[in-house]
């Protein structure tokens, strides 16, 4: 027994240790048995660019989003818990809106998930949208976790700036802000809380458009809101995730239609965290650039655009034939990590 | 013989003894699960991110496709939501699913159209966003076993391994001519030469131990190792000393053969340092390394025949022995570069790498005991320690030609 077991040991260490080298060992060809050719090789790899799997929570919807403004995608009774609007005396409006806050997870790539602070449970957050001189009078109540303020890119008294210490709203506390519309143009909200590049990375910021007074301007066929955004799902301090309206490749997978001839009016704006610059670029077709959108002739007619942080712009312009056109940053490493998206123009 | 009465003081105690170690498990059982049901003080219940821990062991490249071995280190399943390649989100297909239970393997398969000599940055984000990372330096088609690589690789076992350590012996007459007086100084010189490989082997095994997943636990693989080794050695040697008492030219004969199977092991380490280091393109196998490293292991078939020169008058039985001796050397370079550039493991690589040090160190301090003859201090005459330094430096200066 003493002579066998150091031999049986011996064996038993040598079997395992082949049997596992057998299996590292790679097998001839891993190519796949439907490929066939070399060509077939390479445009298949260079295909597979993109996100697997198909996004799996329902709550935000990115199509939805991008014609969304003032909630008006709620049916009537839920809208009006957050939203009503009364003719005033000189025939402008006021606009009364309920914000909150809430921490939850959101879906920004197909199951991958970022724990995020959100106005009204999304990002970005609601799209307010008012006429110049109107009054907005938002009651906004921090139900979060940290202190929280809603800081507007428009005209307001220094008290409604909610940038300074003493107008952080701590938990449980509800602050009106109140101001008059103005100037007209495409702007912006965020949380100016501290620091604010964490708040503003966690997801607190939406559009908030200003219609001009007398509207001489021709009307659109088609708006579409697009906030162009990124999350970085590890906190290492370097975006994980780029998209335009929070979802990865969102309109690559549901590309947004529009018909030949449509003017289209598109509000961009750039809430990019930890990068310097982001951009936009259009596909087959050029643009008339208004610059944060506050006058009424065009700045540039051209096909790319970029954008710090918080800058935002009106874009207009209309496909002439029909087809699928790519619109994306021209940053490479933005649009393969999400910010892609595709127009699917028909007749 | 006969049983001690029986009483019921002792049927007593016995059962209050078995009773008590029933009752502590009882009492943990019961723990555990008020533990899992309700926390402890609620301490634990703290709204933190899971710890996960995904690791990457090994990227296998073929045409336009990458595959990679992916394995859950840590204490929490991990959901393998997206794949980046390059800074771009990439698609993928992972086997058997995408979430893995702790220490379970899986494999994710890419089309990624790979680019040989460049390098190449995998991220993999699990469900909740949190990143497993691996660079690999250079993108380089792996060998898989076929003719051409089976040659390479062998021929490589045999010019890194066999031939230097066969040649080495042919320094045996030589030293055996020189003068009895010198006997303890070449016992000096091949402790030097085999501190040195015991240590560079240690020291391989220690930055190896980086990539073996933490489950693992590399540091005890390497530490094992050392003593399966000087534990398999000593036993080897105990159940040999029978046959050897005190003849000298009969322990010498055994020494050899030790040393020979250290320095074996070494060398099946350093075949799979050297295999691996291929297959991911990390080495060129250039001339130079080739004749540096035969350089480097001919002081291996040295450090085999100094001792020997007291081991017998020579003839053709003690030829074969020094043929086995040099076969039993070099002959795992071969072993070693077949596994490390087919079937790369850091695993065993750490282990492996553990037992050469441990064999190695055996062999060293057996020499020692025996120069020392009971009296430590006289190992440090002139000669000796002249005979020391000059086998590091012999090791240290050919670790020049080895450049990599």
């Amino acid at each position: 027994m003493r002579r066998i077991l150091p031999i049986f040991c011996t064996l038993l260490l040598v079997g395992c240790a082949s049997v596992e080298a057998l299996r590292a060992v790679p097998k001839g060809s891993h190519t796949g048995a439907h490929l066939r050719n070399p060509l077939q090789l390479f445009q298949t790899a260079q295909e597979e660019l993109g996100v697997t799997g198909e996004y799996q929570t329902t709550d935000f919807d990115p199509l939805r989003f991008l014609t969304t403004w003032n909630f008006n995608n709620l049916p009537p009774e839920e809208r009006a818990k957050v939203y009503t609007e009364k003719r005033l005396a000189d025939g402008k409006k006021l606009r009364e809106y309920r914000f909150s806050i809430e921490d939850r997870e959101i879906e920004v790539a197909p199951g991958l998930f970022y724990p995020a602070w959100t106005y009204n449970g999304q990002v970005p957050g609601p799209t307010i949208r008012a006429t110049e001189g109107d009054t907005v009078r938002i009651h906004f109540t921090n139900t979060g976790t940290k202190p929280h303020t809603m800081h507007f890119h428009g005209f307001h008294a220094a008290a409604m700036d909610g940038s300074a210490p003493e107008h952080l709203v701590l938990p449980g506390v509800t602050f009106t802000y109140e101001f008059t519309a103005g100037p007209f143009g495409t702007h912006l909200y965020h949380c100016h809380s501290y620091p604010v590049s964490h708040h503003i990375a966690r997801g607190l910021y939406g559009a908030f458009i200003i219609d001009p007074r007398n509207d001489t301007r021709p009307k659109p066929d088609r708006e579409f809101v697009m906030v162009m955004n990124g999350f970085d799902t590890d906190f290492d301090g370097e975006n994980d995730i780029y998209a335009v309206n929070t979802r990865a490749f969102a309109y690559a997978k549901s590309p947004i239609p529009v018909r030949v001839g449509e003017k289209m009016r598109i509000h961009l704006s750039n809430l990019l965290e930890f990068d310097l610059l982001n951009s936009f670029h259009l596909h087959a077709n050029f643009f008339d650039l208004y610059r944060t959108g506050t006058r009424r002739e065009p700045d540039a007619f051209t096909d790319i655009l970029s954008m710090a942080q918080g800058e935002r712009a009106i874009l207009e312009t209309q496909f002439s034939s029909p087809g699928m056109y790519m619109f994306h940053a021209h940053v490479g490493e933005f649009s393969e990590l999400g910010w892609m998206g595709m127009f699917h123009v028909t007749e | 013989m006969s049983f001690p009465p029986f009483s019921i003081g002792r049927f007593y105690s016995v059962m209050r003894g078995w009773g008590l170690v029933f009752l502590s498990l009882l009492l943990i059982g019961g723990m555990t699960a008020l533990f899992l049901r309700h926390g402890l003080l609620g301490v634990f219940e703290a709204d933190v991110p899971p710890v996960e821990r995904l690791v990457i062991p090994r990227v296998i490249f073929t045409p336009e496709h990458v595959t990679l071995q992916v394995f859950n280190d840590g204490p929490e399943s991990v959901t393998v939501a997206q794949v980046v390649v390059n800074e771009a989100l990439w698609r993928f297909t992972m086997t058997p699913t995408t979430t893995l239970p702790p220490l379970h393997s899986g494999r994710i398969e890419l089309f990624y159209p790979w680019t040989e000599g460049d390098p190449l940055s995998l991220r993999l984000i699990s469900r909740n966003g949190i990143v497993a990372e691996r660079d690999v330096d250079i993108a380089f088609l792996t060998p898989t076993v076929d003719a051409l690589h089976l040659r390479t690789f062998m021929l490589l076992g045999l010019y890194v391994g066999v031939i230097p350590v066969l040649l080495g012996l042919l320094w045996f007459p030589m030293l055996r001519r020189m003068r009895r007086e010198f006997y303890s100084h070449l016992l000096a010189l091949t402790v030097g030469l085999l501190a040195f490989l015991g240590f560079d082997t240690f020291a391989e095994g220690l930055t190896l131990i980086s990539d073996v997943p933490g489950a693992f636990n590399g540091e005890m693989l390497l530490v094992g190792g050392i003593f399966l080794a000087i534990i398999s050695l000593g036993v080897v040697s105990h159940r040999m000393e029978h046959l050897v008492v005190e003849e000298e030219h009969l322990r010498s004969l055994a020494w050899g053969y030790l040393i020979a199977l250290g320095i074996g092991i070494h060398n099946l380490g350093e075949g799979l340092a050297i295999g691996s280091a291929y297959a991911i393109g990390e080495i060129a196998l250039g001339g130079s390394l080739v004749i540096g490293f035969m350089l480097h292991n001919l002081t291996e078939g040295v450090a085999i025949v100094a001792p020997l020169t007291r081991a017998s008058s020579g003839g053709i039985r003690f030829v074969r022995h020094l043929l086995a001796m040099g076969l039993l050397a070099g002959g795992p370079t071969i072993i070693g570069t077949l596994l490390g550039g087919f079937a790369y493991s850091p695993v065993l690589g750490v282990l492996f790498l553990g037992i050469g040090t441990g064999a190695i160190f055996d062999v060293t301090f057996d020499i020692l005991h025996h120069m020392a003859g009971g009296r430590w201090k006289s190992l440090f005459s002139g000669g000796n320690v002249l005979g020391f330094l000059l086998g590091l430096l012999l090791m240290y200066g050919t670790g020049f030609l080895v450049l990599r």
